[in-house]
């Protein structure tokens, strides 16, 4: 804090002047503000929500480093794992990621057409990478290589698991979005709504990013 | 220290008060109203070269590992620095994170978060390493347990 | 009472329709779970039969079952903690009489498979729906007034964290009267946990309260951080938020970093033993030690959550009541700041003696002892607030005071408990309870008190009574210390915690002590429940028109008492963190605008209700293996979140009329008093 000077009084009038006149983040009700405001704050407690999610993961992260090695005599990644089918699975998810940049785009030169169309082939970029990812799941199961094998089959399957859950909510939020983008265009609030959705999907890329070098590479590395 | 809302000085101080749709968009990640940032929500140039360099960063330790050319104790430090440089790129390219002032609160919290995470992550792999030398020394071997 | 384990219905089709549950799941013989299931009811019929008789529905539903504002979610979390701390306590009360019964070889009147369910659902509650639902709902009334806003940054969401953290607790409760609850002790280490050696619905109806309730948690966290970044009044650097604001930041800081860890760890235990997964088990290469290293990677930073806030509300009391500008306020940002980061930093001392062996104990050991300095710092910077200040002994500084003592003693012996030598003897020892114990009721309960005396005449107009406001903190304060003091004893004699028999009669005589210490805090209870009833019955002598009535220095004191909904009629400006103290010193306070400008405001919605009491059939459904309930429950709570998403109409304008005539009336009754 800064020091007081000589006359408190004066020094507070002073400052309580100052504070009104240049307000940093002026908390005023007039309309056009409002979703300004209001995309800031979405924004602001969307992004804290991704950070209590990535601790989600860093969580089964450090489970998964920990159980890795306990086998109990069952298989292992290096016997397991299809680093190809992996590649496949990550360039679905990764081209994903720059279709809906490409949404964006166009969504930034309101053209909802573009926006639409973009979004939707990201959404079926999504539904590839999760039907190779029921497949990978459904395979290994039927080698007998289940979550209840051994305790890295546990984390391996509640890892990889638990990104494939996040990536069908943000399918089924896709779905709701296309609904809005029908109903109303490319509103303030629906652009809000597009931006958490990108974050969210972006979030998700990089969440594969730790589960493909992690799992799949160090695990046959 | 009531002093009335004086919305009419605000709407002449502010450069985007007609708030037409296009303009929105550069709100969006705003909490500031000062300069243009339009710039940083990328452009179809950027994303490209994001995508270009994550493709790359990811083949070469797909391929490093397929090809076997590496022994596991090198190429596991190359596959964790090589993911760490994607998320970086992810980060920039994709989530358009920069040194802004407008970014600074989620910057603060993704730096938090990565502390967290680190304590979180060797914090655990630590202690539970000591725990498996000393109480499970089965495990440390792999596959006994 | 026996456990209920699955006796599963033959019939494929009562199976589908009803799971695990049947009609010898309730324990119908037994006569304390019965009575108390009695109780239950009649006080929850009485409730809805009185609320019908004068016909309140209407008020209740759009007052306060629906509202998004936070003053009222505030008002709602503290009383959903008063009733669960009746339920909590009398778990307490229960214990000490079986301890003090059966230490001598007496045979007690519960049998052990009672009392771990007890000991179980005592510490439950006690952390999860007493504690945490204080601390939010302080945190939740006051800190938007703190900082000049007229909500939170998300209204909805604010409801809907609320009626999670009920959904919660109705499903700890139902299982006092369907099932069981957790033998566990309160963490629910694995293995003991898991399906091998806790084979009935106990662990379940613990692990979906706890995930219920946590995600109301978590989302709270989530949404109290932005509404302190974004949401303060022109002005509010950083620097001059109030102290309460800035603890109330750490600590949310700390529910979003920390409640994953728990959601997961919880999740994998839920894995383990739903679908034989082996992440903690003894077979199949599980590792028990790492639900203990996850449990307690978020179970330190809760105890900073829990006192964090604490710590804030005396900081503010402490300055009111001294009529002094805290001492070293930037120096009590920064040791909160430094006690958030450290607490990431101690988990393993709960778990020295688990054998990490000696360097690992020594980091941890180390870190613990190093909390213990900015925590110093703040005990300092109280005592230097008083020091020459015009100290009034009002109810809140009293409970100030019986704190300060009261949890630097408690300090003290956690900083022996962080030597991992000492720690080897006194772990799982009675003395680890006296030194919870010490700082919890010590610091947060006395905190949220505290700030309860305090912030009651903001919430509701009138001062709560002085006498009864005594009598019970002196029962709370020596009944505490005759309680507890003897189990550090006991400890040290060597008698481990969570023992429902022995036979011992050196430590019989420590027992009735501890049992009468008890009874003495019980009596500190009842004098509380009497000094709001009482209170009530008298607020028009109690009243407050000032809205001022402690001559405060924060922002929260510059509106009426109660606030109206929009808290502020125009935004203040500010440039001080004793704000208001320093407007009253320039004679700005108290000076009627000459016009007001339309107030943005949300509305009611009943989607986080519903939302939230849909969870409850969910959990219960997940719990017993009624699957169709559990799908149909989950499906429902997805599609009104969705549907929620398209109505448009969510919020209004407040028209400037309807605030000059709330304010001309305040300012009106300003008049008359001055």
């Amino acid at each position: 804090m800064s020091p007081h000077p000589a006359n408190p009084v004066d020094a507070l009038k002073d400052e309580l002047k100052s504070a009104y006149d240049h307000n940093p983040n002026d908390a005023h009700d007039t309309d056009d503000h409002h979703h300004q405001d209001e995309a800031a704050k979405v924004t602001l407690g969307f992004w804290i929500y991704l950070m209590s999610d990535c601790l989600i993961f860093a969580t089964l992260f450090a489970t998964f480093a920990v159980l890795k090695d306990a086998t109990a005599g069952g298989p292992n990644g290096r016997e397991l794992f299809d680093l190809s089918f992996v590649a496949f699975e990550t360039a679905l998810l990764l081209l994903s990621s720059l279709t809906f940049g490409l949404s964006m785009i166009s969504m930034q030169a309101n053209k909802l057409k573009g926006t639409i169309g973009w979004l939707a082939v990201t959404g079926l970029l999504g539904l590839g990478f999760m039907g190779m990812e029921i497949y990978e799941f459904n395979h290994l199961i039927h080698e007998g290589a289940g979550p209840d094998r051994s305790a890295f089959l546990s984390a391996f399957f509640t890892l990889v698991g638990t990104h494939g859950l996040h990536v069908t909510s943000g399918l089924v939020w896709m779905g709701v979005m296309f609904v809005h983008l029908f109903r109303r265009g490319l509103t303030p609030a629906n652009r809000i709504r597009m931006m958490e959705l990108s974050l969210f999907w972006h979030f998700l890329d990089i969440i594969w990013i730790g589960v493909f070098s992690i799992v799949y590479l160090m695990g046959a590395a | 220290m009531h002093i009335p809302d004086k919305p009419t000085l605000h709407k002449a101080k502010d450069p985007h008060t007609e708030l037409a749709d296009h303009h929105a968009v550069d709100h969006l990640k705003k909490d500031d109203h000062g300069h243009d940032h339009g710039a940083s929500h990328g452009s179809v140039k950027s994303y490209l070269i994001g995508f270009a360099l994550s493709v790359i960063l990811t083949a070469i330790p797909f391929a490093l590992t397929m090809m076997k050319v590496l022994p596991s104790q090198m190429l596991v430090p190359v596959i964790l620095i090589l993911g760490v440089v994607q998320i970086l790129v992810h980060l920039h390219y994709f989530l358009h994170m920069d040194t802004s002032s407008s970014q600074v609160w989620n910057n603060a919290a993704f730096v938090f978060t990565a502390i967290i995470l680190g304590i979180l992550i060797i914090g655990t792999i630590w202690v539970m390493t000591h725990l498996n030398h000393n109480m499970h020394p089965g495990m440390m071997a792999g596959g006994m347990g | 009472m026996s456990s209920p384990v699955a006796e599963l219905h033959e019939d494929p089709l009562l199976r589908f329709i009803f799971g695990k549950l049947d009609i010898n799941s309730v324990p119908w013989h037994d006569p304390i779970i019965m009575g108390a299931g009695f109780g239950m009811v009649s006080a929850a019929v009485l409730v809805i039969g009185l609320t019908t008789y004068f016909k309140k529905w209407g008020y209740v539903w759009s007052e306060w079952l629906t509202s998004v504002d936070h003053k009222k979610i505030g008002v709602m979390y503290v009383i959903l903690a008063l009733i669960m701390l009746l339920r909590g306590f009398a778990d307490a009360l229960m214990m000490r009489a079986q301890q003090a019964l059966a230490s001598a070889g007496g045979a007690g009147y519960l049998p052990p498979d009672h009392f771990d369910q007890i000991f179980t659902a005592h510490g439950v509650i006690m952390i999860f729906f007493v504690a945490m639902p204080l601390v939010i709902g302080l945190m939740n009334i006051i800190m938007p007034l703190q900082i000049g806003a007229r909500d939170v940054a998300f209204p909805y969401l604010n409801s809907l964290s609320f009626w999670f953290t009920v959904a919660g607790a109705i499903l700890v409760n139902v299982s006092l009267v369907v099932g069981e609850f957790a033998h566990t002790g309160w963490l629910a280490y694995a293995p003991l946990s898991g399906i091998e050696f806790s084979p009935g619905v106990g662990v379940d109806y613990y692990l979906w309260a706890l995930q219920i309730s946590g995600l109301g948690t978590t989302l709270s966290g989530v949404n109290l951080i932005a509404t302190i970044f974004k949401m303060r009044a022109p002005g509010m650097t950083l620097m001059r938020m109030p102290i309460f604001t800035w603890t109330s930041l750490a600590a949310n800081i700390l529910i979003v970093a920390a409640f994953p860890i728990l959601t997961v760890t919880l999740a994998l235990l839920t894995l383990d033993r739903y679908l034989g997964m082996h992440f903690f088990t003894n077979d199949g290469g599980g590792n028990a030690m790492l639900y203990v290293n996850l449990i307690w990677a978020w179970g330190h930073p809760e105890v900073y959550i829990l006192v964090l806030p604490a710590f804030g509300i005396f900081s503010e009391i402490v300055a009111t009541f001294s009529r002094k500008r805290l001492f070293g306020y930037d120096g009590m940002v920064y040791a909160t700041m430094c006690i958030a980061l450290l607490s990431f930093l101690v988990w393993l001392h709960h778990f020295f003696t688990m054998g990490a062996g000696a360097d690992v104990n020594a980091f941890f050991g180390i870190t613990t002892m190093i909390i213990s300095i900015p925590t110093g710092v703040k005990v300092f910077n109280w005592l230097f607030t008083m020091y020459r200040g015009r100290v009034r002994l009002e109810l809140p500084m009293l409970w100030t005071l019986g704190f300060i003592i009261t949890f630097v003693i408690g300090g003290a012996t956690g900083v022996m408990l962080a030597i991992p030598g000492a720690d080897f003897v006194l772990h799982n020892s009675v003395f680890l309870i006296a030194h919870f114990h010490n700082v919890i009721i010590g610091g947060v309960l006395f905190g949220c008190i505290a700030g309860l005396n305090y912030w009651f005449p903001k919430a509701f107009g009138f001062k709560l009574h002085t006498g009864l406001g005594k009598v019970s903190f002196w029962c709370w304060l020596i009944g505490f210390y005759v309680a507890f003091m003897p189990l550090y004893v006991l400890g040290l004699m060597g008698m481990t915690r969570r023992l429902s028999h022995m036979d011992n009669p050196i430590w019989q005589q420590y027992l009735i002590v501890a049992a009468i210490g008890a009874l003495i805090i019980a009596v500190g209870i009842a004098a509380q429940i009497a000094q709001i009833v009482w209170s009530v019955i008298k607020r028009d002598e109690l009243r407050d028109e000032t809205g001022d009535p402690w001559d405060g220095r924060t922002l929260e004191w510059a509106t009426s008492s109660p606030p109206p909904f929009y808290n502020f009629a125009v935004t203040p400006a500010i440039g001080n963190h004793d704000s208001f103290w320093d407007a009253k010193q320039t004679g700005q306070a108290y000076v009627q605008p000459e016009s007001y400008a339309p107030i943005h405001m949300p509305r009611n919605t009943a989607t986080g209700l519903l939302i939230g009491l849909i969870s409850v059939p969910l959990g219960f459904a997940l719990i017993w293996h009624i699957w169709w309930l559990a799908i149909a429950s989950f499906v429902a709570m997805v599609g009104i979140a969705i549907a929620h998403t398209f109505n448009e109409d969510r919020d209004y304008y407040v028209q400037p009329d309807e605030i000059k005539a709330i304010e001309d009336a305040r300012f009106a009754k300003l008049k008359t008093e001055a």
